[in-house]
């Protein structure tokens, strides 16, 4: 993993001072709020419904143990004992006092972690695979190239005031688990003729929006990645619609203008950029890949899986690593009823100490929400279940009905228009209830609290989307929504669902799937797509059918 | 016709600590809302919206906040202030505490 230098922490240090003087120049009444507001939110602190928020970022979703239990501290000493784990990969903290947060931000800096950029019009958090480096179908780990931009990006000069945020996702391997395609820049890592390079998609994104990124470069080489994106980001910035709030993102830009022009234009801007990228990135890029070596494999001979619990498990947390006497382990933050993505700082400390014991003392956050053990010794699952059922981390959920995406909604989002995490909570205690999910299968239900689309509803099998109508919680379904390298949005199923009938309505849909599909092997997105959305329509307004018969 | 009035409280967050408060009669910011004082007239829901904002020492964000008389004060019109007075629902947090 990359260990910060003398530079980072220097770097890091003034910038705390910087805003610890900020905020006590609010407080003494130096500063209005209007001056200190894009102050506070350069450095992740956002005021939301109950108190300030402060949001921190998990660059590329990579944590060591050490960066976990300081997380873990922030969450006992300064906020309630718990963090929520967000889809961009980062960690949020819910009731921090301001007076706090220079504080907090220093005791994040102890371990080289910071909160700059997980707000305002900037290049935000890099997200990549969160089984990158571990992942038996990578090309290569992506972690070194997201690392690469995140120093290019952080405090990048030119780009601290664009038209409005911009998102970077990078993955290593041909199965996007990054959702590179909703992004305003996703890369893919592919290779031609033996060169490592990436395809380049832009424009993608959610919210009010919702668009598929486009492919403006079938393959960039490797080497020319860092001025591509610059160029990238500077036709943006140049071109973004600063006149309209709703309409400043990348994909508009690459709507209105056509894909066409948008890569003339940058490849125009790349062959300005280019020259000036003296290789200078490309020797950093050598030190970070090095950096990312990956751990001293020891081998080890698992015994067989006899315990159904564990390998209930194993079926649904363990995925295939590049060593076969090692693997992937998911630990679900989404236990039956619970608030998706919380962990406690109590779980927080477990989940470091076991990766510390059994996976190399790393750990990983998935934009799902979850947390990852990403290199398991085989022979260390009985123990590592064990322990984790303990902590209630050991729910056998991962890709099923229950591992619901959700975020904070209206419970805590100044943003939200109707509540998500309490609408996930029912849906899961129910599925549970029914003890359907494992027959059910493979299954993406998504939540957003409004139309900024945080909980990639659009690219749910099942989207929800609370809405506020009239004063009331209303609750639109999308189907047939897909966050993988066959992306799509999915489209509205009709009129929406009041609060408490949501429940009800996707427990139908759910239903009418195994009434429909052909065989187990055949999941819901698979039905859907071979079927449509007529029959899952009927099952959802079933009631309406029958009243117009 | 003009349309009738709702009536209103002030309400903003604490500037050190970020908690939703209302402003009372008496010029406090409380946490309590069925303490907050109660608006029913437009003009003066105006200038006590000036009044609370003026304090940037000890809120932010001060706002008008449609209420309807309940027996033990007012009470929130719609859900999204609900919340804020309540606090999460997910949670024993905030005031459920």
């Amino acid at each position: 993993m990359y260990q910060y230098t003398d530079f980072d922490h220097a770097f890091l240090a003034t910038r705390n001072a910087q805003f610890r003087a900020q905020v006590a120049r609010r407080l003494d009444g130096s500063l209005t709020e209007d001056e200190f507001k894009p102050l506070r939110l350069m450095n992740g602190v956002y005021l939301q419904l109950h108190a300030y928020m402060l949001r921190v970022a998990i660059p590329y979703g990579t944590l060591g143990s050490d960066q976990m239990r300081v997380l873990a501290d922030l969450a006992e000493r300064w906020d309630r004992g718990y963090g929520h784990f967000t889809t961009r990969q980062n960690i949020q903290y819910n009731w921090p006092r301001l007076v706090d947060i220079p504080d907090m931000l220093d005791r994040l800096s102890d371990v080289g972690l910071h909160a700059i950029q997980t707000s305002g019009n900037t290049i935000r958090n890099v997200t990549a695979d969160h089984f990158a480096g571990a992942a038996a179908d990578e090309i290569a780990d992506p972690r070194p190239v997201a690392e690469l931009l995140r120093q290019w990006s952080t405090d990048h000069p030119e780009f601290q005031f664009l038209p409005r945020k911009f998102k970077i996702a990078v993955t290593g391997s041909p199965n996007d688990r990054a959702v590179t395609r909703a992004h305003d820049i996703g890369l893919v890592m592919t290779e031609r003729d033996g060169e490592r390079g990436f395809e380049v998609i832009v424009g993608g994104g959610l919210g009010r929006t919702p668009m598929i990124g486009k492919t403006v470069r079938e393959f960039l080489p490797q080497a020319d990645l860092l001025p591509y994106c610059e160029a990238i980001v500077s036709v943006y910035n140049q071109l973004g619609r600063r006149d309209n709030k709703f309409k400043a993102r990348l994909k508009i830009t690459v709507h209105e203008h056509g894909i066409d022009e948008i890569r003339a234009r940058i490849e125009e801007r790349f062959a300005q950029v280019r020259p000036l990228f003296s290789g200078v990135d490309q020797a950093l890029l050598s030190e970070l890949e090095a950096a990312f070596a990956p751990p001293a494999f020891l081998d080890n001979t698992p015994a067989p899986i006899l315990d159904p619990l564990l390998r209930s498990f194993v079926d649904t947390n363990v995925t295939a690593h590049r060593r076969d006497d090692h693997a992937i382990v998911t630990i679900s933050l989404k236990a039956h009823g619970a608030t998706p993505g919380d962990a406690t700082a109590d779980q927080m400390r477990l989940m470091a100490d076991l990766a510390e014991a059994h996976a190399y003392g790393e750990l990983r956050i998935s934009h799902e929400q979850n947390v990852i053990l990403p290199h398991v010794r085989r022979e260390a699952l009985p123990d590592l279940h064990a322990a984790l059922r303990a902590a209630g981390l050991g729910t056998a959920n991962i890709g099923l009905a229950s591992d619901i995406i959700a975020c904070p909604g209206m419970d805590y989002c100044a943003l939200a228009t109707a509540r998500s995490i309490p609408v996930a909570q029912a849906i899961a205690t129910r599925i549970d209830a029914l003890k359907i999910e494992h027959e059910v299968g493979h299954l993406k239900i998504k939540i957003s609290g409004c139309i900024n689309a945080c909980g990639h509803h659009h690219v749910g099998h099942i989207g929800i989307l609370g809405l506020d109508r009239a004063g009331v919680e209303n609750y639109q379904i999308t189907l047939g929504g897909d966050h993988t390298q066959t992306a799509a949005i999915g489209e509205r199923a009709g009129p929406g669902f009041a609060y408490d009938q949501v429940v009800p309505a996707i427990e139908r849909l759910i239903l009418a799937y195994l009434d429909l599909r052909h065989s187990p092997d055949e999941t819901f997105i698979d039905t859907f797509r071979r079927l449509g959305p007529a029959p899952f329509k009927a099952a959802l307004y079933e009631q309406e059918a029958r009243d117009a018969a | 016709m003009t349309r009738p009035f709702t009536p209103k409280v002030v309400t903003a967050n604490l500037l050190r600590e970020g908690d939703v408060v209302y402003l009372t009669a008496s010029d406090e910011w409380v946490g309590d809302l069925s303490l907050a004082e109660v608006l029913t007239d437009e003009a003066d829901a105006a200038i006590r919206l000036i009044d609370g904002s003026r304090q940037t020492d000890r809120v932010v964000g001060a706002y008008l906040a449609d209420v309807r008389q309940g027996s033990g004060g007012p009470e929130p019109v719609h859900f999204r202030e609900a919340f804020r007075a309540t606090g999460p629902t997910n949670y024993a947090h905030g005031k459920r505490v």
